[in-house]
C-alpha cells in the first residue's frame, strides 16, 4: 500500500500510471482496477465557493489511513491500493483525493474502494474550510453519509 | 513528563491556540485533560478526542508522556 499527503496539487491519472509501473507484486496478478477521484466543487450548500484550505493532523492522518487500508485488505482479496489526499489551499476543479484499488476480481475492487472512500470520509483528520465569493470563511460541518 | 495537547480546525480557533503543555498531576483520563488545559471549560458538542494519533472516547485514561488531541468532526476527502 501507498499513503501521500501531498501540499501541491497532483495529477491522479499520473498517480495511477506510476504506482502501477512500478508495482511489480502486481504484474499480471490483477484484473480489476476500481479508482475513485473526489474533485473540488465550486459550491456547497447553496453557495459559491472559491477555494478551501484542507488542514490535517500529520502522523494521525497517516496511521489511519494506514489501519483504513489494512482493515479493506483483510476484508476483500486485494493486490494493491493507492491513496493520495491533498492538504493545504485547495481551488475549484482540484482534486482533493485518490483512492485506487487493485484486484483479480472487479467485486473486490469496487467494494474495497468504496469501503476506504466512506471510512477516510469519517475517520481521516481532514477538515475543509471554505472561502465563499463573498470572502466569508467557514469550516465545514461534517461530511455527508454516502450510502445515503 | 507531561501531557502534550492539541487542538485542530475550529476548535484551534475557538481556543486560541494549537497546543498546550500540561504537568501530569491529578490527571486520569482525556476530560481530565480537556478541564486541566481550559480553565473547567465544558468541551463543546461533538468534539473528537485521540491519545496518540488512536480515536479514543472521553473518559479513556491517560498516561505520563501521551499526545491528547481534540477536534471537530472530520470533513476529508
Amino acid at each position: 500500500m501507498k499513503i501521500k499527503i501531498v501540499t501541491e496539487s497532483f495529477d491522479p491519472w499520473q498517480e495511477i500510471q506510476q504506482f502501477q509501473q512500478s508495482a511489480e507484486n502486481m504484474r499480471g496478478k490483477f484484473g480489476a482496477t476500481s479508482i475513485f477521484i473526489g474533485t473540488m466543487r465550486d459550491f456547497n450548500e447553496g453557495d459559491d465557493v472559491k477555494g478551501m484550505t484542507l488542514e490535517h493532523y500529520p502522523g494521525m492522518t497517516e496511521k489511519q489511513l494506514d489501519k483504513i487500508i489494512s482493515e479493506s485488505m483483510q476484508k476483500w482479496s486485494v493486490i494493491d491500493v493507492l491513496v493520495v489526499h491533498r492538504v493545504g489551499d485547495v481551488f475549484p476543479d482540484d482534486p482533493i483525493v485518490l483512492v485506487a484499488v487493485w484486484s483479480s476480481h472487479r467485486g473486490d475492487a469496487f467494494d474495497s474502494s468504496r469501503y476506504i472512500m466512506e471510512v477516510l470520509k469519517s475517520k481521516a483528520p481532514f477538515w475543509k474550510k471554505e472561502i465563499l465569493s463573498t470572502d466569508i470563511k467557514r469550516w465545514v460541518d461534517k461530511n455527508t453519509d454516502g450510502y445515503l | 513528563m507531561s501531557i502534550k495537547v492539541r487542538y485542530f480546525a475550529s476548535l484551534k480557533e475557538k481556543v486560541g491556540r494549537s497546543e498546550d503543555e500540561l504537568p501530569f498531576v491529578d490527571i486520569t483520563t482525556v476530560i481530565d485533560v480537556w478541564k486541566q488545559a481550559n480553565c473547567d471549560a465544558k468541551l463543546p458538542d461533538n468534539i473528537l478526542a485521540a491519545v496518540n494519533m488512536e480515536y479514543v472516547e472521553l473518559d479513556s485514561t491517560v498516561t505520563d508522556g501521551d499526545e491528547v488531541a481534540f477536534f471537530p468532526p472530520v470533513t476529508g476527502g
